[in-house]
């Protein structure tokens, strides 16, 4: 049996995940030059909230109907932590040299995931999330899950309302201002400190997002879920051109598919017996990544948002 | 000001400093003095992740611990001797189970440890508790090299140290047993092997495959994956072309439940089989699709057995964390030392030898009585005797034991 649109659409719902959460690192560094490694964390708390909500909800009440109150409570936590870090740990900071910042944002990381891990009720291992149930839908020759086109819907509407609000609304166009510089930015009138802390609203909102896809494909969260997440979702920001929001999406997308071709054929490569598998996989994505920066160092569109000559 | 406050807390910490130093000592003569005259206090070391992801197994290791002492205290099982337990966090990492085996060994009182969960942390005490002449035993390590040496799998055993003992199973016989259990009571022919590349995993899958293939089974496909991740599909996807009846897994629950549940929704509707570390009463809970997974694990099922049925009623009452996999396990090993002090103490005319660590060591090999796991005893390795393995399905999403052999290693 061909295994091949499987194995793809098996890629592209993992790589919208990736897509989603990438666009937090890529929007940050595009306006502050942060790598925001706690964003990760940020990710997680999301999905956390989401489950909250979940189990606030009387027993019986549909998960169709759930979701969308899921989605909220997720953003309202993301964003809440991910303002938060802004105001309290990045602010005060902005001016130090880079390394300062980039070490705050990894404590924060440790600090954010020790504290679901000990004050959120039976966290210690991983969390059950809701699930729809029911067969897999049959599309073009792939079983798609029934929570699977959560991620398919939700990352291209996304990315819509992204680039709508980017390019059209105001707050978008003094967003793509700051961006390209700063102190100009600010001497035209617009408020960068208030850009900034919409920047890491929508990339937490995102990520809040992208948790709930993660929540229903996976049927589980764990404190530790944002690492892994966090280290794909930054390179894949970084494969697409850090800065650039649709770069983002795509990064992700190439990563994620470029795991699951990894996974199911690499070992049937002449001379690569040994290195295919789920085990390689994330050798071969950071091959990828290795390659596209050698022959791309901008990423795979450049640094669009973040073009500073 | 700020010289000051560095004064005080240099004073501060010199004092103590001197305390712990002065401690080492003397603890030994204070103890028999103080404790009204009649008692013995006899500390049980205790070494395992308290914090960190694995804390849940090792919190449940410490309360069962725990439990075997104050059972001993309260029904007086070593006359004129109190036991206590002092528990130590390791992190599960090796570089701090090591520190950990220090504080044991400057500790005179103790005299013997029990853990840790993690083979790779008991690879780094091993050695310095040989060098004290400190008992060891461990619920928990599964590794077949850490008693028989890496020569094992060609036939070449070699105790590795002699005051290493376990109450867990090897990785071999549990391995075997799934192979045999799956070939001949299932009938599956054709099993795609996975493993999390750990030393737990890759022991049991490398054993599973020997004993699977000799029978006349086909492993028709093996595969690694990371047990950090989540998502298998890719994996579940490449599974269902190959034919498979099942898969068999070494490794530990929380992969294993998403790795099932993918595995059945990519259409490849065959079970999951593991070890020990997939018997966990959350894997039902994370897996949507668990009905049908196998799992073996050590000992009979704690129903059959009526000593199993007062710890678990006790443990209950008791804490609130639950015992996990290795409750049990974690009860026994303390009670084996319990044991061995006890007959060390009747071949002393009742009274604790001076020579105490080297006494209990050598009373481990005499030690025999019925534990929450079955019959506890020790063969020449320092492994358990007791080879009893069940295997366990999922039915109703619950584990319910399906057979139960006392194996035999081939």
């Amino acid at each position: 049996m061909n295994e091949l649109p499987q194995q793809l659409a098996n890629g592209l719902i993992l790589g919208a995940m990736y897509g989603l959460i990438a666009i937090g690192y890529t929007m940050v560094y595009g306006i502050v030059q942060l790598i925001n490694f706690a964003h990760g964390e940020i990710f997680m708390v999301g999905g956390f909230g989401a489950l909250t909500v979940f189990l606030w909800l009387p027993d019986g009440f549909s998960l169709l109907t759930a979701i969308p109150l899921m989605i909220i409570g997720g953003i309202i936590v993301s964003v809440a932590v991910g303002t938060a870090a802004e105001r309290f740990a990045y602010r005060p900071l902005r001016g130090a040299p880079r390394l300062a910042p980039l070490i705050t944002a990894i404590g924060l990381s440790i600090l954010l995931q020790q504290a679901v891990w000990k004050w959120y009720p039976e966290a210690k291992k991983d969390r059950t999330f809701p699930q729809f149930s029911g067969d897999p839908v049959h599309i073009f020759g792939a079983d798609i899950q029934r929570g699977d086109f959560f991620l398919i819907l939700a990352a291209p509407l996304c990315m819509l309302a992204l680039a709508y609000y980017v390019n059209k609304t105001r707050t978008g166009r003094g967003m793509q201002a700051t961006a390209q510089d700063p102190d100009t930015a600010k001497l035209m009138g617009i408020n960068t400190d208030r850009i900034i802390v919409m920047a890491f609203a929508i990339g937490a909102a995102f990520a809040a997002i992208a948790a709930v896809g993660y929540g229903l494909h996976n049927g589980q969260v764990g404190f530790k879920m944002g690492f892994i997440m966090g280290l794909k979702a930054f390179t894949a920001a970084v494969l697409g051109g850090i800065g650039n929001i649709y770069g983002a999406m795509l990064g992700g997308i190439v990563l994620g598919v470029a795991e699951a071709l990894a996974t199911g054929y690499m070992a049937d490569v002449p001379g690569m017996e040994q290195f295919g598998g789920g085990a390689w996989k994330d050798v071969w994505a950071f091959a990828l990544l290795i390659l596209v920066l050698l022959l791309r160092p901008q990423g795979l569109l450049g640094e669009r948002v973040a073009d500073r000559a | 000001m700020r010289n000051r406050s560095a004064l005080i807390l240099t004073t501060v910490l010199t004092t103590g400093a001197l305390t712990l130093t002065a401690c080492g000592s003397r603890d030994k003569d204070k103890d028999s003095s103080d404790n009204g005259g009649d008692k013995t206090t006899v500390t049980i070391g205790f070494d395992a992740p308290l914090t960190g992801d694995l804390s849940a197994l090792g919190i449940g290791m410490r309360n069962s611990a725990e439990l075997a002492v104050k059972t001993a205290n309260k029904e007086n099982t070593v006359d004129g001797v109190e036991f206590k337990l002092q528990p130590l966090d390791d992190q599960a990492q090796p570089s701090v189970g090591g520190t950990n085996a220090q504080k044991f060994i400057s500790n005179k009182d103790v005299i013997g440890v029990i853990g840790p969960l993690n083979s790779s942390v008991s690879q780094s005490m091993q050695k310095p508790l040989n060098d004290a002449d400190l008992t060891q035993v461990s619920p928990a390590n599964t590794g077949t090299e850490l008693t028989q040496g890496d020569g094992w799998k060609k036939g070449d055993r070699k105790r590795q140290f002699e005051t290493f003992f376990r109450t867990a199973t090897t990785d071999q016989v549990q391995g075997q047993f799934a192979a045999q259990y799956l070939f001949q009571k299932a009938k599956i022919k054709k099993v795609y092997l996975i493993d999390d590349q750990k030393t737990y995993g890759a022991g049991l899958a490398a054993s599973f495959k020997d004993t699977f293939t000799d029978l006349g089974g086909k492993i028709v496909g093996t595969d690694h994956v990371n047990p950090e991740d989540r998502d298998f599909k890719s994996v579940a996807s490449k599974v269902k072309g190959t034919g498979a009846q099942a898969v068999y897994y070494g490794g530990e629950y929380p992969a294993a439940a998403p790795l099932s549940q993918q595995l059945k929704e990519s259409g490849a509707d065959i079970p999951l089989m593991g070890g020990d570390g997939m018997k966990s009463e959350e894997f039902p809970k994370l897996n949507k699709k668990a009905e049908g997974d196998l799992a073996t694990s050590v000992g009979k099922p704690v129903e059959e057995l009526p000593s199993a049925k007062k710890f678990i009623t006790e443990y209950n009452k008791n804490y609130k964390e639950n015992m996990e996999a290795y409750g049990g396990g974690t009860y026994d090993a303390t009670w084996a030392i319990i044991e061995a002090v006890k007959i060390a103490v009747s071949e002393n005319d009742g009274k604790l030898p001076d020579d105490a660590r080297e006494k209990v060591l050598a009373s481990m090999s005499k030690v025999k009585f019925d534990g929450v796991t079955g019959s506890v005893s020790f063969d020449e390795y320092g492994d358990t005797t007791n080879t009893m393995m069940t295997a366990y399905e999922i039915k109703n999403n619950k584990w319910e034991s399906k057979f139960s052999e006392a194996y035999k290693p081939r």
